[in-house]
């Protein structure tokens, strides 16, 4: 009996220690596939908007894709669920990328439209779609406002508000 | 160690030490298969062969490529193309192999299918199988992404934001499987390693439990005859060939199987040397652009029936989103095969023309994979639309009806 109770003491030792280096084997393994600590902090960027200027495109760079960004020049239409709004400027802050298949639309000033070449798309200055095959909006990335500047890929108070809305 | 006689011959020596002897008979010469069979069971030896061909080109290639976004296209398109001797010829095998793999499959798994080899003991045989035919697919989408062209990059995008379709942990597990925001050269570089590594070494071991999983039950036949193995083997060991209802694997079977698979290859270099352009698709010539996707994105052919099921509703369904209804058919698709020994209710083991229900059920799943197949390669529009929406739900429909009809068969009898 106690022959039988010291073997099975014993496996249960193995099991413990087998399941506890499996476990942290696989955490390990779990850990090595993450983006790397380089990869996370590139996924936020930070722009100063005070620099921007009212009616010209500035596109930059955000976890691959294209972002824009569009200052409202004084005689645009406020739309409080789509602009980004900074001290009294209003913006658009939109990723760049047709809603129908991807490609990347371009800002016209004079029409006040993007008008994506691939298809005959076309979104308004809050890049709403306005005409042809896009299905939705140009997305609105993450951001949260930092006195004058925005932070892209962080989920601030603001944009909360809008993606709940 | 029992006691040992000093050995005349090298092969007496090693039978001393490794039982080759004994070996040879387990392997081949007693491994008893049914002589009722035709050309579609040499389709197992035909994969082997060209799952070796893959890896021998596969060999060459790695001794070249550059598993990094700056490097990858150019290795690939100039240096293995160009540059490397014979460079063209492993990578147009490579690619033409994995191409013609999986038709090979696709007729391995309808045989399969057909003469009902799936069922009464071979259930394992079957799951082992669908298992390689996963891990084919997985080890076809790893490949697929390393010369990064186009349609290299935008298949990973498409393929990897299908886990973000998964409640709860979607959008977390994208990024960790890519390893980045988006496809990137982490991605490319753990792939890479899945492609040369981790799947086919899981693809070598899937085939070991494949080929043992059909010791116990045996090669069914065409008639799917209930066979005595060893009594048969005893006849044809006696020398009662004419009568006994077996052969040895080697050298009889395999002698028939050789001449099927020289048919294959002269069939396969053919493709090799003149027709490789069906393997090779011209999107995937221009370098990888992460800000600029090609017009239509689609997947090889072998994929385009799973595609076509996972795009074919294009419509909210009773407050479901239209792309989660896609997921989810797309996921019961990938695994409903596996099911089939269960599904399929009738206990008659018989080729599916003797079988009144399973014979109609059989013809209609293979042209609803046909229709799913050519519609999956044309733009998503209009009709097009519509038809991959019929053809995806009756792709579902068929797996549904399918105890049913087997079970009713049972009860009116087979045969």
């Amino acid at each position: 009996m106690a022959d039988k109770s010291r073997r099975a003491f014993m496996g249960n030792v193995l099991a413990g220690v087998a399941g506890v280096g499996a476990v942290a084997s696989l955490y390990a393994m779990k850990k090595t596939w993450d983006p790397l600590p380089s990869v996370v902090s590139a996924g936020f960027t930070t722009v100063d908007m005070t620099q921007l200027e009212a009616g010209k495109l500035e596109v930059i760079k955000w976890r691959g894709k294209p972002v824009f960004l569009l200052k409202h020049s004084a005689d645009v239409k406020k739309d409080p669920a789509r602009d980004v709004v900074i001290g009294n400027e209003s913006y658009t802050v939109v990723i760049g990328l047709c809603t129908h298949l991807g490609c990347i639309p371009s800002w016209q000033n004079d029409k006040q439209i993007f008008h994506c070449a691939c298809h005959g798309g076309t979104y308004d200055v809050h890049a709403k779609n306005t005409f042809g095959p896009p299905p939705r909006p140009l997305d609105i990335p993450p951001f949260a406002i930092k006195g004058t500047s925005l932070t892209l890929g962080e989920e601030g108070p603001e944009y909360k508000k809008m993606a709940q809305a | 160690m029992a006691k040992l006689e000093k050995a005349n011959s090298v092969g007496e020596w090693l039978d001393q030490r490794l039982a080759t002897t004994k070996l040879t008979k387990v392997m081949m010469t007693e491994y008893w298969i049914p002589k009722d069979i035709n050309f579609l069971w040499a389709m197992g030896v035909v994969l082997m062969v060209t799952f070796k061909l893959l890896i021998i080109s596969g060999i060459f290639l790695l001794m070249y490529y550059k598993p990094d976004v700056n490097m990858a296209f150019d290795s690939v398109n100039f240096t293995i193309m160009q540059d490397v001797a014979y460079g063209w010829l492993f990578r147009h095998i490579h690619g033409v192999a994995a191409s013609v793999v999986f038709l090979v499959m696709y007729i391995h798994m309808f045989t399969g299918i057909y003469y009902g080899s799936y069922k009464r003991g071979r259930e394992m045989i079957w799951i082992s199988g669908m298992l390689l035919f996963v891990l084919f697919s997985a080890e076809a989408f790893s490949g697929y992404m390393l010369p990064w062209g186009q349609m290299s990059y935008w298949a990973a995008y498409v393929i990897t934001n299908i886990f973000g379709g998964i409640p709860f942990i979607g959008d977390e597990l994208v990024v960790w499987i890519r390893g980045n925001f988006y496809v990137s050269d982490a991605t490319l570089t753990r792939f890479f390693m899945l492609h040369v590594f981790l799947v086919p070494l899981a693809i070598i071991g899937a085939i070991a439990l494949h080929f043992y999983a059909l010791r116990i039950p045996h090669v069914n036949n065409q008639k799917g005859e209930e066979i005595d193995f060893e009594e048969e083997a005893n006849k044809y060991k006696a020398g009662n060939k004419k009568r006994s209802k077996v052969i040895p694997f080697w050298p009889v079977f395999l002698s028939k199987d050789i001449f099927v698979l020289s048919a294959f290859l002269i069939f396969f270099f053919y493709l090799v040397f003149y027709h490789y352009n069906f393997a090779m698709d011209p999107v995937n010539f221009d370098p990888a652009d992460g800000l600029k996707t090609p017009a239509h994105i689609y997947p090889e052919w072998y994929f385009l029936w799973s595609y076509e099921v996972l795009r074919g509703f294009f419509f909210d369904i009773a407050g479901i989103k239209a792309a989660d209804l896609g997921l989810i058919a797309f996921g019961i698709a990938q695994v409903v095969f596996m099911l089939m020994p269960w599904l399929d209710r009738s206990p008659t083991v018989a080729p599916a023309n003797q079988r009144p229900y399973f014979r109609v059920w059989f013809w209609l799943m293979l042209v609803v994979l046909i229709v799913l197949t050519v519609y999956g390669k044309l733009p998503p529009t209009g009709t097009n639309a519509w038809i991959g929406f019929y053809a995806s739900i009756a792709f579902l429909l068929l797996f549904v009806a399918l105890p049913f009809l087997t079970a009713k068969e049972a009860k009116v009898g087979g045969k």
